[in-house]
C-alpha cells in the first residue's frame, strides 16, 4: 500500500478558517447527537400514538394505523428525505412554502421531521407488538374495575408494553441515529458528512473514516449500557423480561 | 396545487428511469442478497463454531458492521476497495474498480453481517438432538450442516430473510451518495436537468412504495402458508 499515513492530521488546522480538523468532527456529533435525539422524540411520540391506534377496537382507527406504517416503510429513507426536503415545499401554499425554503437550519429540521416520521412507523410496530403480548385479560380487568379504556391503557397497558419493546425500541434508536447520516444528501453537516469532508480538503481519507467509526462504534456502545441498565431498574418483580 | 403537475416529463423519462434506474437497482438487490445470504452463512456457521477465535471474529465483524451507518460503510468501500485491489493482486498503483462494482462490493459485506444474524437466529432453532442424531449416523460436520441443519434454517427463516432483501432493495437507493444511476439516481438526473423536482422524486417514490408493498404483503402470505404447514 502505497497510503501516506498522517494521524497528526486531526490537529493542523482546518481549511474553515477557526478550529482543527478534530473541530470539525467534535461538531459533527453534536449535530449527529441533537438531530438523533430531537427525531426520536418525535418518533416515540408518533410511534406511540400511532401503535395505540392500532390496537382499538375500532376497525377504521387500526385500518388507518396500518397504512401510516405502511406508507413510512415502504418508501426508502433517502426518498423520504428528498420528498421532505425538495417536493413539500413546492406543494405546499406559496407562502408556507417560501417560510419553510427560508427557515435557518432548513437541513436539520428535514432531517428532524423526516426521521421522526420514518422511524415512528417502526416504533408503532413495536408498541403494538408490546401490547399485543399482554394478555387480553389484563384489559378486560382493567374495564371491569371501571377504568376508562384511556386509563386502561395509561395505567395498566402502556406501563408492561414499554418494558416489553425495550430492547427492540433501543435498536429502533440505534438505528435512527444511524440514519442521521442520511441527512448528508441535504446538507446537514453531521459526522459522515464532516469526515467526507477532511477526506476531500486533505485527502487523508481513511484516517477521517476510522475516526467516525470509532466514534459511531463508542456511541453504540454507551447506548447499549445505558439501556440494559434502564432495563435492569425498570424491571418489574414477577416477571421475566426478555432478554 | 398539482395544476403545473408535468405527467410529460415522466412519460419522457421512464425509459431511462425505469430500464436504466430500476434496471439496476434490481440488479444490484438480486447480487447482493446471493452474495450476502452466501457469505452471511458462512459467518454464521463461524459464529457458531467450537474452533478457538473463529465465532470472536465473526463476532465482531458482524457487530462492528451493524453499528456502523450504511453511508459511511459505503464511503469506506469505494476508498479501500482500490487499495484492497491493488495489495491482492500486487499492482503497483490502486486498481479502479468502478462504482458497480465497488458498490456491489459494499452491499454484499454490509448485508451479510444482517443475513448472518438471521440465519444464526434458524440454525439455533434446530433441535440439538438432530445434529446429535446426524453425528450418531457417521456424518461429518460438513454433511450435517448442509443435509439437515441448513435447509431447515432457510426454510424457518425464509420470511424473514425476504424481509430482509426488501430492506436491502430500500437500501441500495444510498448509492446516490457515489453518484451511481440506480432508480433514485435517475430521478434526480431528470430532475435536476429539467427542473421537475417534484414530479421525478414522487414518481420515484410511488415505484419503491408499490414494489417494497407488494412484496412485502407477498412474504406476508408466504409466511402464513409456511405456518401451516410446519
Amino acid at each position: 500500500m502505497n497510503y501516506n499515513w498522517n494521524w497528526g492530521i486531526f490537529f493542523q488546522p482546518s481549511p474553515e478558517g477557526a478550529g482543527t480538523y478534530l473541530g470539525m468532527l467534535v461538531t459533527g456529533l453534536q449535530w449527529t447527537v441533537v438531530t438523533a435525539l430531537c427525531s426520536w422524540a418525535l418518533a416515540f411520540t408518533l410511534g406511540s400514538i400511532v401503535g395505540i391506534v392500532r390496537t382499538l377496537p375500532q376497525a377504521w382507527a387500526r385500518r388507518l394505523g396500518d397504512a401510516y406504517v405502511e406508507l413510512f416503510r415502504n418508501i426508502p429513507v433517502l426518498v423520504q428525505m428528498f420528498l421532505w426536503f425538495f417536493v413539500l415545499p413546492e406543494l405546499l401554499p406559496q407562502a408556507a412554502g417560501m417560510w419553510v425554503k427560508q427557515l435557518p437550519n432548513a437541513p436539520f429540521w428535514t432531517a428532524v421531521v423526516c426521521l421522526g416520521f420514518f422511524t415512528s412507523a417502526r416504533v408503532a410496530e413495536q408498541v403494538r407488538a408490546g401490547i399485543l403480548a399482554l394478555s387480553r385479560g389484563q384489559s378486560m380487568a382493567g374495564l371491569a374495575l371501571g377504568l376508562t379504556r384511556a386509563q386502561t391503557y395509561r395505567h395498566v397497558l402502556l406501563p408492561m408494553a414499554y418494558r416489553i419493546v425495550m430492547p427492540p425500541l433501543t435498536s429502533e434508536f440505534l438505528n435512527n441515529l444511524k440514519n442521521t447520516s442520511v441527512a448528508l444528501t441535504i446538507g446537514l453537516l453531521e459526522l459522515t458528512a464532516r469526515a467526507r469532508a477532511i477526506q476531500e480538503f486533505s485527502f487523508q481519507v481513511f484516517e477521517a473514516f476510522t475516526a467516525a467509526t470509532v466514534v459511531y462504534l463508542l456511541i453504540n456502545l454507551v447506548v447499549v449500557g445505558a439501556m440494559s441498565l434502564l432495563e435492569r431498574r425498570l424491571r418489574v418483580p414477577g416477571f421475566i423480561m426478555a432478554k | 396545487m398539482f395544476s403545473d403537475f408535468d405527467f410529460d416529463v415522466i412519460a419522457r423519462s421512464a425509459r431511462y428511469l425505469l430500464v436504466d434506474g430500476l434496471g439496476f437497482t434490481l440488479t444490484l438487490t438480486a447480487l447482493a442478497t446471493a452474495g450476502g445470504v452466501v457469505f452471511g452463512t458462512l459467518l454464521a456457521l463461524a459464529r457458531l463454531s467450537s474452533l478457538p477465535l473463529l465465532p470472536r471474529v465473526a463476532g465482531l465483524y458482524v457487530n462492528v458492521l451493524r453499528s456502523l451507518p450504511l453511508v459511511l460503510v459505503i464511503f469506506w468501500f469505494y476508498f479501500l476497495v482500490p487499495y484492497i485491489g491493488q495489495w491482492t493482486t500486487g499492482a503497483s498503483r490502486p486498481i479502479q474498480v468502478g462504482a458497480f462494482w465497488s458498490a456491489l462490493i459494499t452491499f454484499t459485506l454490509f448485508e451479510a453481517a444482517y443475513f448472518c444474524e438471521i440465519i444464526r437466529a434458524g440454525i439455533q432453532s434446530i433441535p440439538r438432538g438432530q445434529i446429535a442424531a446426524g453425528q450418531a449416523l457417521g456424518l461429518t460436520y460438513a454433511q450435517v450442516t448442509t443435509t439437515i441443519v441448513l435447509p431447515q434454517a432457510f426454510r424457518t427463516m425464509l420470511p424473514v430473510l425476504l424481509t430482509q432483501t426488501i430492506v436491502l432493495f430500500q437500501d441500495t437507493s444510498l448509492v446516490y451518495v457515489i453518484s451511481i444511476t440506480d432508480l433514485l439516481g435517475a430521478a434526480a438526473k431528470v430532475a435536476q436537468r429539467d427542473g421537475r423536482l417534484v414530479e421525478m422524486y414522487l414518481f420515484a417514490a410511488a415505484i419503491y412504495f408499490v414494489i417494497s408493498l407488494t412484496a412485502s404483503l407477498l412474504v406476508k402470505r408466504l409466511q402464513a402458508r409456511i405456518a401451516i404447514i410446519r
